[in-house]
């Protein structure tokens, strides 16, 4: 059986508004007169056609179209505009029964399977699956053979086998709708399972059963054509299939009796189709990808200085070295993203730098721009994001104007990334070796055997005690801390002079952050790396970093050394971010005693102790 | 892994077994006495009659199906209540034709649908992204024997680039074969092939967008390295895909085949269905569902290939 392709992520949708934007859409609003010109003539038939579909006239045998018969007349001397009409009588009759069928099984057992889930669950969709890998077709020529005449048993056994695509798209639905919060507190409020069932469930699979039931119609129609090619089906209902049969037996001599069929069956399936698309377009959630036209606008725009707003337009944050001493250096830095009423700036002209050996912390809450600014660094932003800078430098050379393949080789030579969360960022289907030796390989240019022994050398560096076996182990057989060790492993394995990373330890155990913190720490000496660490949290800076970075709403609000900035912080927001990281902080002790001394030495002493714990 | 075939073996049994025997008694009941059909209208009662005793139709409805299930079981389906013909015989002469043009089709399906696929994930909202959406559209949708009928005319009869209709068997002359079944094998394919490009488009995105792809990227890997972890791990969506569009296409072979004119199991089961021939119909059933086993299987071993995580469960 086919499955209908149909996104599985839908949102959910009011009645007015989805019909409203859906005759905004020129290719739905056509399908639908189509659709509608179709059961037009099926309601009208009998009105319109102009002689008894099954009236014989042997003078019109093969006739071509005139002589009152507009389209002719078939190989039995018939009528072919009266048979067209009533058979989208037929055809349409048979794709409501194949749809209520399918739909009259597939929606209660799957959103019952979704809503319940377990035993009930495992049975419906076992006999889901096992309808899907059933030859329909030959089971329906079984049940024609002996109801062939019977055209509404053949219907529903046809709904039957189309069933599961119901079954699927609400079991689905009901799914995800089970996990929400109002359900659960209907529940508590006492509302009984029948009653969620009918109200909150059948409105949340309301919208793809619609997409589905359009779907469902088309191929319905197609399979009840098919059937009737076969020749099921009593002859003394003129159907579209029947038609094409006809047809096609004399195809060669006639083939305008094949047309005429083809195109109205063609017709109403391809309506169908666009309606279907037209309102999934419209129900599901889908990330629409930025055009190119999108991405210039928003250069554009985060390029040209917006006239009322001069103060905003001026860049934050200030630079503690010369250009060229720098291992990194972002000069005004604006990222941007297309939205659907303009551009959304997410940084609004930054600036920052770090030294060769220095750790440079950027600090600030969700939704600051820190991350952005780092991905702006890497030149990888989401898709959808435009970064404009006045100058980027890594390693005291302006990257800025290079090309996108030119910033591409930059990366793991030029610029180690430790990402933030560790188990979403190894690829699940290779081996943790793999992912260590590939880019070692085709970046560095190192031998196989070369590669492999410098990835079990830089597992050993990163702490891990067993890097034989972590080396043919796939991602989800080791622990979240050992796979940020990895990562890290990862980052450094083609000594980078300038590491950024991104959040290291937020999705860590508290337990295995100080010690990743402090192993980022030990790396960053050995190889004398500048680093770059971003993260919302002062204990984590109080640890390692010799200057810091505080950001806010995409701009920076105060620079400064640590030391400096911890006892004297300048801005409010620095000092409220410092009075809540210390509020939450497990290491406060420690961080007090950082607070109390002034010199970096006694600060690394912190962090040395703070790892050995 | 040997617990694995074992429970799949084992569950592939089981539907063998559950869709035949439903088959078996949906077919009786349907047919009723098959008799009249087998016959045709002008045989007297005494013939019918005899006919019942030679097939066995006299006999309880139970009976008759433990004297099938016991035969069909040691793989032997019995013989056709037309012509007595053994139903394995003709069935095995006839698969060769059937499994011809389903498997050419999945093999377009898979290495354009791929193909196509892969170069919309690259581009989204390019050009062929945007005709792959309005292809994918109307081609899913449209009767695999409608398009055929639009082939045969316009290739077949019109141009003349292949034979209209008809079989040539590989034996005989493989250039024939191949020409024999490139229309029939097409118009199943077209449908399919926007399928499995729209799913693996579909997955191809959503994978380039999960962190480690970018983390790939940081690594400094080239564009065409790190589309290869995407594929990786975009496939597993579209080869279930491919594995249900098999079982799809078998049913659509059995019309394509017809209006092809190709000697495979679809006229056969046109033909049993219309006299009520039950075991060739069966028989029909349990290699059709042998078939869906047989790739259902080959598509775990695949999946299990591509995705470590699956082959520890």
């Amino acid at each position: 059986m086919t499955t209908a392709p149909f996104p599985t992520t839908l949102a959910p949708v009011k009645r007015i508004s989805l019909w409203r934007r859906y005759l905004r859409r020129p290719l739905g609003v056509v399908a639908l007169a189509v659709l509608l010109v179709v059961v037009a003539v099926a309601v009208l038939a009998p009105w319109l056609a102009p002689f008894d579909p099954n009236l014989v006239d042997f003078k019109l045998t093969h006739a071509t179209p005139g002589d009152g018969h507009l389209l002719g007349g078939d190989s039995a001397g018939r009528d072919i505009l009266s048979r067209l009409l009533y058979g989208a009588q037929t055809t349409l009759f048979g794709a409501v029964i194949t749809c209520a069928a399918g739909l009259l099984l597939g929606v209660p057992a799957g959103v019952s399977a979704g809503y319940f889930g377990g035993a009930t669950d495992r049975v419906c969709s076992w006999i889901s699956d096992a309808l899907q890998s059933v030859p329909g077709m030959i089971v329906l020529l079984v049940v024609a053979a002996g109801t062939g005449q019977s055209f509404v048993v053949l219907m529903v056994a046809l709904g039957i086998f189309l069933a599961p695509g119901y079954y699927r798209i609400t079991r689905a639905r009901a799914l995800s709708v089970r996990k929400e919060p109002y359900i659960d507190a209907a529940r508590v409020a006492g509302v009984t399972n029948g009653r969620i069932l009918r109200t909150h469930m059948l409105r949340a699979v309301y919208a793809p059963i619609v997409v589905q039931t359009a779907l469902t119609a088309g191929i319905a129609i197609g399979m009840q054509a098919g059937l009737q090619f076969l020749g099921i089906g009593s002859a003394s209902t003129p159907s579209w299939g029947q038609m094409m049969n006809d047809g096609f037996q004399n195809m060669l001599n006639y083939p305008l009796i094949l047309l005429w069929p083809s195109i109205a069956l063609g017709l109403t399936i391809a309506a169908l189709a666009f309606i279907g698309s037209t309102l999934a377009d419209l129900v599901s959630v889908r990330s629409e990808q930025p055009t190119r036209r999108d991405r210039s606008r928003v250069r554009e725009s985060l390029a040209a200085p917006a006239p009322g707003d001069l103060a905003e337009r001026v860049a934050s944050g200030s630079h503690a070295h010369d250009a060229e001493d720098c291992a990194l250096r972002v000069d005004n830095l604006r990222v941007g993203y297309a939205v659907s009423n303009g551009v959304k700036e997410v940084v609004r002209g930054v600036s920052l730098d770090a030294a060769p050996g220095e750790v440079l912390g950027i600090v600030g809450e969700s939704g600051s721009g820190k991350t952005q600014t780092i991905f702006s660094v890497l030149n990888l932003l989401p898709s959808g994001g435009t970064a404009v800078a006045d100058g980027i430098w890594v390693g005291g050379r302006e990257v800025g104007r290079l090309s996108p393949g030119e910033r591409a080789a930059l990366l793991g030579r030029s610029i180690g990334y430790v990402p933030q969360e560790p188990m979403t960022n190894l690829d699940p289907c290779y081996t943790i070796g793999h992912q260590l030796v590939e880019p070692l390989r085709h970046v560095h240019g190192m031998s196989k055997a070369a590669a492999r022994e410098r990835a079990r050398e830089v597992l050993v560096q990163v702490g891990i005690t067993d890097p034989d076996r972590v080396l043919v182990s796939y991602p989800h057989q080791i622990s979240g801390g050992m796979a940020q060790r990895v990562l890290i492993a990862g980052a450094v394995a083609g000594r980078p002079p300038l590491l950024v990373a991104d959040e290291p330890t937020t999705a860590l155990d508290v337990t295995v952050q100080a010690e990743v913190l402090e192993l980022l720490r030990e790396l960053q000496r050995e190889y004398g790396m500048a680093l770059v660490i971003v993260t919302h949290n002062f204990g984590v800076v109080a640890d390692i970093c010799d200057r810091v970075v505080v950001m806010k709403d995409g701009r920076i609000v105060e620079t400064g050394p640590v030391e400096r900035i911890f006892r004297n912080p300048e801005d409010p927001y620095t000092a409220e971010l410092i009075s809540a990281s210390l509020d939450d902080t497990e290491s406060r002790q420690e961080l007090d005693e950082a607070w109390s001394r002034e010199s970096p030495a006694a600060l690394d002493r912190v962090g040395e102790k703070d790892g050995a714990r | 892994m040997l617990s694995f075939i074992a429970k799949r073996l084992l569950s592939g049994i089981l539907l063998l077994v559950v869709v035949t025997s439903g088959t078996y008694f949906l077919a009786h009941v349907a047919v009723g006495d098959p008799t009249p059909g087998l016959l045709g209208n002008s045989a007297t009662a005494a013939q019918q009659a005899a006919l019942r005793t030679k097939i066995g139709y006299d006999q309880p409805l139970l009976v008759q199906f433990w004297n099938w299930f016991s035969s069909a079981a040691t793989g032997d389906f019995g013989s056709s209540w037309r012509n007595f013909q053994s139903v394995n015989d003709q069935i095995a002469l006839r698969v060769p034709v059937t499994l011809s043009i389903v498997v050419f089709a999945t093999l377009l399906a898979a290495i354009i649908g791929v193909g196509v696929g892969i170069a919309c994930g690259l581009r989204p909202g390019g050009l062929l992204d945007r005709s792959l959406k309005l292809a994918s559209v109307v081609l899913f949708a449209l009767p695999g024997f409608w398009v055929s009928l639009v082939l045969v005319m316009w290739f077949g009869i019109e141009l003349k680039w292949f034979p209209a209709v008809g079989y040539v068997s590989p034996e005989h002359s493989f250039g024939g074969w191949i020409q024999s079944i490139t229309l029939p094998s097409v118009s199943l394919a077209l449908g399919a092939i926007v399928m499995v490009a729209e799913q693996l488009r579909n997955g191809f995105l959503q994978v380039a967008n999960q962190d480690f792809v970018r983390t790939l990227r940081a690594r400094g890997l080239s564009g065409r390295r790190v589309t290869a972890h995407v594929l990786r791990n975009a496939s597993p969506a579209a080869l279930t895909v491919l594995a249900l569009l098999f079982v799809g296409l078998l049913g659509g072979a059995i019309v394509v085949e017809i209006v092809f004119n190709l000697p495979g199991i679809g006229s056969l089961t046109q033909s049993a269905s219309q006299i009520g021939d039950i075991p060739v119909l069966l028989g029909l059933t349990a290699v059709t569902v042998v078939f869906v086993v047989i790739v259902n299987f080959l598509l775990d071993l695949v999946l299990g290939w591509v995705n470590p995580k699956v082959r520890e469960r």
